[in-house]
């Protein structure tokens, strides 16, 4: 057997591909809060929370209405990008034209109620959601047995963040939503109905964050705090990323979650913390991050 | 003026009063611990503008600092407070020196980022007892003369170190250093266009902060005799925002207050409606961002000048 630096080959394909899907997650994340960012100016501090919540609506739709795996993947999405519609009209909306900084913070209170909601509800410990059946199996890429769900999620959440950056690029909507990113009220007098195009942003990118937890919810225990642990490394996903570029904040949610899956291999002790020593790294050596502009 | 010194001087005859009125002694040294920390906190946000979410790390590595150098070594209670607050210091300096890179938000984000990273240190080093923390730290003779086991002697001492704090914070905002900060705070580019190099400004505010949160970290382990993971946590970084926020971001009285009733919130709150408080704290945040932005302290000034 082959083996680089001492450890097996197949051992570092192996973390490697297991790093790959959580750095799908980091890429589904910090691309909702680039896309709402880009446009609103908020560093959405709840997008960890909505994450929790698409996992639990996914859990409580199977649990209490039998709604199934692929159903929920639909409907997850759409009923927390609803919430979302509805936290940007009565909440977020007040806060425009102020110092950024207090959509943070709103956002972050936000988070608290929602996370110490779903605690006191359900508890501490973790439920798990059922791997569907349809990827129940493992395929064989020789160097391990890859769960098939695993590849699912790599899958799903690459094909998902590359049509965002398609819509957004590439499309008339995704025109008119830079346009708004450049001057808002110019696009308004052209007739566009800019605060509508906000509140489905904001639901957009929230719905994204939703879909990122029913995904996560077969492969990892689902509870109230799932979701503030991963929004802090995707916010130095962010700050490793640069806000400023879509297709930025895919690629190093991608990268960070290989790096990620490598340092298991080789340091295991400090797999928690590489995400925040690259980030330092960063900043000192490029402070606008790898892909921002400032 | 006068209005303020009869002011000033009831509170402290209150301070000085409270331990012997029936309120908890212990209680009330938490609840000073922390209107320090808002207060070091303050220093930060309220005069230099800059939105920390890494502040436990500060306040919660200092307090491992001083429970480890007691409990592993038998130093002496006041060294091993004051080694907690420089490290703090220094701690400070390598995440001030980090995250003035960048403002605004990124600023919020790199420091949070950083806390989780001594978060994660704190679970997994060797000297800090892991889940457990570091428990059964004895508060011990300061300086060989004075012993303080006794609850009221501690709340006493810890009263006269909060003081200086506070009066200290106080001197430096009013100070020239302080007026430029502030310019800084109202406008970055003309303070540079001025001629100041705003980075050590910025720096040095934070190292400040760093260290005076330290110390409130460090005499709160001191007090309650452990030192655990909660106090790094980033939920501890968000109540410090909250205490500030909510009693007024830039005023002196604002930190205590809202300190005060944060800590008195969990305090008692807690007993009523169980593991609610969490989801009342993210409520109070909301209303506050939407509807009182410039706190208790800060409205109330305002309407003194209307």
């Amino acid at each position: 057997m082959s083996t680089v630096l001492g450890i097996p080959v197949p051992v570092i394909l192996g973390q490697l591909t297991l790093g790959l899907v959580n750095g799908s997650f980091y890429a589904l994340l910090s691309l909702g809060l680039a896309v709402i960012f880009g446009l609103m100016g908020v560093v959405n501090f709840a997008h960890g929370a909505f994450y929790t919540l698409g996992a639990f609506a996914a859990l409580l739709g199977l649990q209490y209405l039998g709604i199934n795996y692929w159903l929920a993947l639909l409907i997850a999405p759409l009923a927390v990008g609803l919430l979302g519609v509805l936290v940007e009209r009565l909440l977020l909306r007040h806060l425009y034209g102020l110092d950024p900084l207090y959509g943070l913070l709103l956002t972050f209170g936000l988070a608290l109620i929602v996370e110490g909601s779903l605690h006191q509800v359900f508890g501490a410990s973790g439920q798990s959601y059922p791997v569907p059946e349809a990827l129940a199996g493992a395929v064989n890429l020789h160097f391990m047995f890859l769960p098939l769900y695993r590849a699912w999620v790599i899958l799903a959440s690459v094909v998902v963040c590359f049509s965002t950056w398609f819509v957004i690029e590439r499309t008339r909507l995704g025109a008119t939503l830079r346009a708004a990113t450049e001057n808002a009220p110019l696009l308004q007098a052209f007739g566009v109905n800019v605060p509508l195009l906000v509140a489905l942003t904001y639901g957009g990118g929230v719905a994204l964050a939703a879909l990122a937890g029913v995904l996560a919810s077969p492969v990892v225990l689902v509870n109230s705090h799932m979701g503030n642990e991963l929004v802090i490394v995707v916010f130095a996903v962010v700050v490793i990323g640069g806000m400023g570029s879509i297709l930025g904040s895919i690629v190093s949610g991608l990268v960070l979650g290989l790096i990620e899956g490598l340092t298991k291999v080789v340091y295991p002790e400090a797999s928690n913390i590489v995400v925040f020593v690259i980030m330092a790294l960063v900043l000192i050596l490029r402070p606008a991050g790898l892909f921002g502009r400032e | 003026m006068r209005a303020a010194a009869i002011g000033y001087l009831l509170l402290g005859l209150l301070a000085l009063a409270l331990p012997w009125v029936g309120l908890y002694p212990v209680f009330l040294m938490k609840l000073l611990c922390f209107a320090m920390f808002a207060c070091a906190y303050n220093l930060l946000l309220g005069f230099g503008r800059m939105l920390s979410f890494g502040h436990a790390a500060f306040f919660g590595f200092a307090a491992y600092v001083t429970s480890w150098l007691i409990t592993a070594h038998r130093v002496g209670p006041a060294a091993a407070v004051l080694s907690g607050m420089l490290v703090a210091a220094l701690l400070g300096t390598i995440f001030g020196g980090l995250a003035i890179r960048r403002r605004g938000i990124y600023f919020a984000m790199i420091t949070l980022a950083l806390g989780q990273l001594v978060y994660f240190v704190c679970l997994e080093a060797p000297f800090t007892g892991g889940e457990n923390g570091l428990q059964g730290v004895p508060r011990g003779t300061l300086l060989g003369l004075l012993p303080l086991r006794s609850d009221r002697v501690m709340y006493y001492l810890v009263l006269a170190i909060f003081v200086a704090v506070f009066l200290f914070i106080r001197r430096v905002v009013h100070s020239p250093y302080g007026h430029v900060l502030r310019a800084i705070r109202e406008n970055e580019a003309r303070a540079i266009s001025l001629g100041y190099d705003i980075n050590r400004y910025k720096l040095l505010a934070f190292i400040l902060s760093a260290a005076l949160a330290g110390l409130a970290g460090s005499l709160n382990s001191l007090v309650l005799g452990f030192a655990t993971l909660s106090d790094v946590q980033q939920s501890t970084s968000g109540e410090v925002i909250l205490m500030t926020l909510l009693g007024g971001t830039g005023t002196f009285f604002g930190p205590v207050v809202g300190a005060a009733l944060v800590v008195s919130l969990q305090e008692y709150l807690s007993d009523l409606v169980g593991g609610w408080v969490t989801a009342i704290i993210g409520v109070i945040f909301v209303a506050c961002v939407l509807s009182f932005r410039r706190g208790i302290i800060g409205e109330l000034a305002a309407l003194r000048r209307r």
